[in-house]
């Protein structure tokens, strides 16, 4: 490996280019795990969801509309293109000065927005909104036959292979988070790419967000970007009243969303 | 017993042992094993391709532009946000090439002026901006800078330029009331302007005494307003009061 | 396109306000309509039958044995409208396999199969076990050997015997009675407890439920009596019919009150979500609640049956004749199955028509073709009355037949 790290990058690329098929390429993508494997000075032979407790932090003040978080979730997770589907998406508010809020989010945000009129402004914001992984999900406690649930590491999972498709947990969802997939027919959602995870990757929409907007962490552990954005700012959940528990917390949250 | 309990009890006999046994066949093997649900399909899950390979995959090989990168305002943005999903690439670099945007149309998805985006963010108006011309030709992405320093304020803050423009203020520079630290106009949002932190600094020509023109609005700031700093109330930008 | 995006961008037009985007497909369509609407008259029907078994009101006997089979012929085709709504109708066995306890839809599985085989069933087998042994003796080719099977071999025919018939099916009538409030109530539950939708999120929806179905099924027992009587040239017991228009007319003070109380309650609290229930009444459910349900489906039959029957006055209010009378009880019972049907439609596709943002108002675009499409569900609500057919005409329910079977023991003794 320390070879390997010595090599020249310029090398290394030709070398690749000339010679090289996949199975080597792929070597390389290890490689790089293991120097940060090392750098974290611990050894991961192989992941224990009973050593994580996953969650989200959104500063909305951060967010700039971009949708690039609801694109490349789209594209991790093959989600249908059609505009009725998402695992996550960014919602645009305008709270004018005649007390009215107007909310859109066309196609989930990743095309773009339209102008605002700015006379009537008070003010507005950008706020992304995805499955809150609730330690006390509704969705979870419906399922008629245990197709979803929540893993040891705290992410909502549905068994695509053993959902009926009654879409009872999506009624239960106050959050609007999940949809049937047109396609397996089964019930749908964010997994907090929850193959990435297991691999040491962060989420698409995290990977992607331009201004860390989100921050993805661990609630178990203290040196976890998200323990350290929840010391730091006044958190807000979404819909507390409904003591789902969301594990999606949201910084200087404003009250007009819901 | 009577004739009716036993006979009922064979029927019921045989549906309850029909379900026992549909029970153990067909319930998956892994189902219950970690909670109410398949252990199966966690792994299933896990083993989901993956499409974002990640910077630091990009950073193995491409180290140079990771450096380029490191040290500009985009460093916090990941290759993959402009260059879409690369783990195709990093699998097999030579026969899978991710895109790299060169047109005008991708930058302003994040560039665009949107005043539902944070203050402070760098935007444009892409209808006005150096039309035609692609983003490219003048900013470095991978590190990008302004070609030159901003001229004038409403570069940047174009809602408060055109609100200011046709008020009272009109005639008042910017850096009258903002104190503005040159380097404001390379890194906006670490070094920011100040705002007029006293009354006194607004009493400077609305005081009764102030020796201001005439037909400025006076107030007697001992009593107006008590302890407010104007701007709390008044939009300085365009102040309502006449 | 593909004609389901289609229908979704033809809704997503039609948006008011603003929804999540999820929301934009309705998922419980016409066929969850269907369903609580069919338990209903389930849960009617038995309780009615129990009433003569438990309560001894002689003057609905005539329609006891006709209760049941409507109840059986209902329960069995109930649960299709759920399976035809399901992603994958294959896997449905899963909910008994697996059921998840904490959730109230697995309990369909032990509620459905304990009403249908502990309740029903039984009952049903107890009360007809002597005929069908009669039957089964006197009859000859298929029939004899069909009431046969049905005996499952329990033949005795003692007094001690027929006895213990009698005190089973009494004992499950009580069992009965809880059960059907379980099988409804339950329904009710499903929506009640979704604490996500304001709509939905009530304490008083399983008990609306029950009361409504009990309304829905005593109408649909005096119809059924009424049209039977009608096919088979028979007089219709006028007592019998003016007995059941009063339960009627209680059941249905009873259960317009409790949605009246739901209604002012949810008025008078006036939480976060009144706002846009309101306008989802005005612009979405005006017809189907305020004209439909309230109007003609509740106050009008209670006018009707209020006026007519002999629930207040021995001869009712206002004294007719036997012929306008029986109009009027089958104007009003052919009503009320229209509100109580608009009253699920309501409830389920009403609580679909809001965001659960709370900012906006979507649109339910009703297919006639495919499995979610209005052609499938008036076959299922047509299919219980084939069903029905085919249980009269293998257990007859007349009393004609009950005498003649009495005949034939005789003859045998």
């Amino acid at each position: 490996m320390k070879d390997a790290d010595s090599d020249s990058i310029e090398d290394r690329r030709t070398f690749l280019q000339k010679a090289l098929p996949a199975p080597v390429a792929l070597l390389s993508l290890l490689q790089g795990q293991d120097r940060k494997a090392e750098s974290k000075e611990e050894s991961e032979p192989a992941y224990n969801p009973a050593e994580h407790y996953y969650g989200m932090g959104i500063d909305p003040g951060l967010c700039i509309g971009c949708g690039r978080c609801a694109e490349a979730c789209k594209a991790e997770n093959d989600v249908p293109r059609e505009p009725f589907y998402f695992r996550t998406w960014i919602e645009r508010y305008v709270v004018q000065t005649s007390g009215e809020t107007v909310v859109t989010s066309p196609d989930g945000g990743i095309a773009g927005f339209s102008p605002v009129a700015e006379a009537d402004v008070l003010r507005t914001f950008f706020v992304p909104k995805l499955c809150n992984h609730c330690a006390n999900a509704p969705c979870v406690q419906v399922c008629p036959v245990g197709a979803t649930f929540i893993t040891p590491d705290g992410v909502v999972l549905v068994d695509k292979d053993y959902c009926i498709g009654c879409r009872y947990c999506i009624q239960a969802c106050p959050y609007g988070a999940r949809f049937l997939h047109p396609v397996t027919l089964t019930a749908e959602k964010c997994t907090f790419c929850y193959h990435r995870l297991v691999k040491g990757l962060v989420p698409a929409c995290v990977e992607v967000c331009p201004t860390q907007a989100r921050i993805f962490g661990d609630l178990r552990q203290r040196r976890s970007p998200l323990h350290r954005f929840m010391r730091f700012n006044k958190i807000q959940v979404l819909k507390p009243h409904l003591n789902a528990e969301p594990k999606v917390f949201y910084a200087n949250l404003d009250g007009e969303v819901k | 017993m009577p004739q009716q309990v036993t006979r009922l009890a064979v029927v019921f006999g045989i549906l309850i042992l029909a379900l026992v046994l549909a029970r153990s066949q067909l319930v998956p093997k892994t189902f219950g094993q970690a909670g109410h649900y398949r252990a199966a399909a966690v792994t299933e899950i896990a083993a989901a391709k993956i499409h974002y390979a990640g910077h630091e995959a990009c950073a193995a090989c491409h180290e140079d532009i990771a450096k380029t990168r490191s040290a500009g305002r985009h460093r916090n943005v990941a290759c993959e946000v402009c260059h879409g999903p690369a783990a195709d690439h990093v699998a097999a670099p030579t026969d899978v090439h991710p895109s790299a945007p060169k047109q005008r149309g991708r930058c302003p998805q994040c560039h665009g002026y949107d005043s539902a985006r944070p203050t402070g963010f760098p935007q444009i108006d892409p209808v006005t901006h150096n039309p035609v011309r692609p983003c490219i030709s003048c900013h470095q992405p991978h590190a990008p800078e302004t070609p030159r320093e901003p001229e004038a304020c409403g570069a940047c803050h174009g809602s408060i330029a055109r609100t200011h423009a046709v008020s009272a203020h009109a005639l008042i520079g910017c850096t009258r009331c903002h104190e503005t630290d040159r380097r404001h106009k390379t890194t906006p949002l670490l070094i920011r302007p100040s705002k007029p932190a006293s009354r006194a600094f607004c009493a400077g020509c609305h005081a009764r005494d102030a020796g201001s023109p005439k037909e400025i609005p006076r107030v007697d700031v001992t009593t107006h307003g008590e302890r407010y700093v104007c701007w709390q109330c008044h939009y300085p930008h365009f102040p309502e009061a006449k | 396109m593909d004609p389901r995006f289609q229908t979704l961008q033809e809704v997503l037009q039609q948006v008011k306000g603003y929804i999540y985007p999820n929301e934009v497909e309705l998922h419980w369509g016409l066929l969850v309509v269907v369903y609580p609407y069919l338990t209903g008259l389930v849960a009617g029907a038995f309780i009615l039958a129990s009433l003569e078994r438990v309560f001894n009101v002689r003057e609905v006997q005539p329609t006891y044995r006709l209760s049941l089979l409507t109840a059986l012929a209902f329960l069995i085709v109930a649960p299709l409208p759920l399976l035809a709504h399901l992603g994958h109708p294959l896997r449905s066995f899963e909910i008994f396999l697996t059921p998840n306890l904490r959730s109230a839809m697995a309990m369909f599985g032990f509620v459905y199969a304990w009403y249908l085989m502990v309740v029903l069933l039984l009952e049903i087998w107890f009360d007809y076990r002597q005929d069908l042994v009669l039957w089964s003796r006197r009859e000859s080719g298929p029939r004899k050997w069909l009431h046969r099977l049905l005996t499952l071999g329990a033949t005795d025919l003692s007094e001690a015997s027929l006895r213990f018939d009698r005190n089973a099916g009494k004992l499950i009538t009580l069992i009965g009675i809880p059960s059907a409030f379980l099988l409804h109530g339950y329904v009710g539950f499903i929506f009640g407890s979704v604490k996500a939708n304001p709509w939905w999120s009530s304490v008083l929806i399983p008990v609306v439920f029950l009361f409504s179905a009990i309304v829905s099924g005593i109408a649909l027992v005096l119809l059924l009596y009424m049209f039977t009587s009608l096919v088979r040239r028979v007089e219709i017991d006028m007592t019998c019919a003016d007995k059941l228009s009063s339960l009627l007319l209680y059941a249905l003070i009873v259960d317009f009150s409790l949605e009246v109380l739901d209604f002012i309650h949810r008025l008078y609290e006036s939480e976060e979500s009144i706002k846009i229930l309101s306008q989802m009444i005005s612009a979405k459910l005006f017809l189907s609640l305020v004209v439909l349900q309230a109007l003609l489906g509740t106050v009008v039959p209670i006018l009707l049956l209020g006026l007519l029957s002999p629930a207040f006055r021995s001869r009712g209010l206002v004294e007719v004749p036997d012929e306008l009378r029986r109009w009027a009880y089958v104007g009003a019972a052919v009503l009320i199955q229209i509100g109580i049907f608009s009253t699920r439609w309501n409830v389920v596709i009403g609580g679909q028509l809001f965001s659960k943002s709370l900012r906006g108002l979507t649109v339910y675009k009703m297919e006639l073709t495919g499995l979610e499409g209005f052609f499938v569900s008036a076959a299922l609500l047509i299919l219980p009355f084939v069903v029905l057919y085919f249980l009269i005409k293998v257990l007859p329910p007349w009393q004609e037949g009950e005498t003649a079977a009495q005949a034939g023991l005789a003859e045998v003794a």
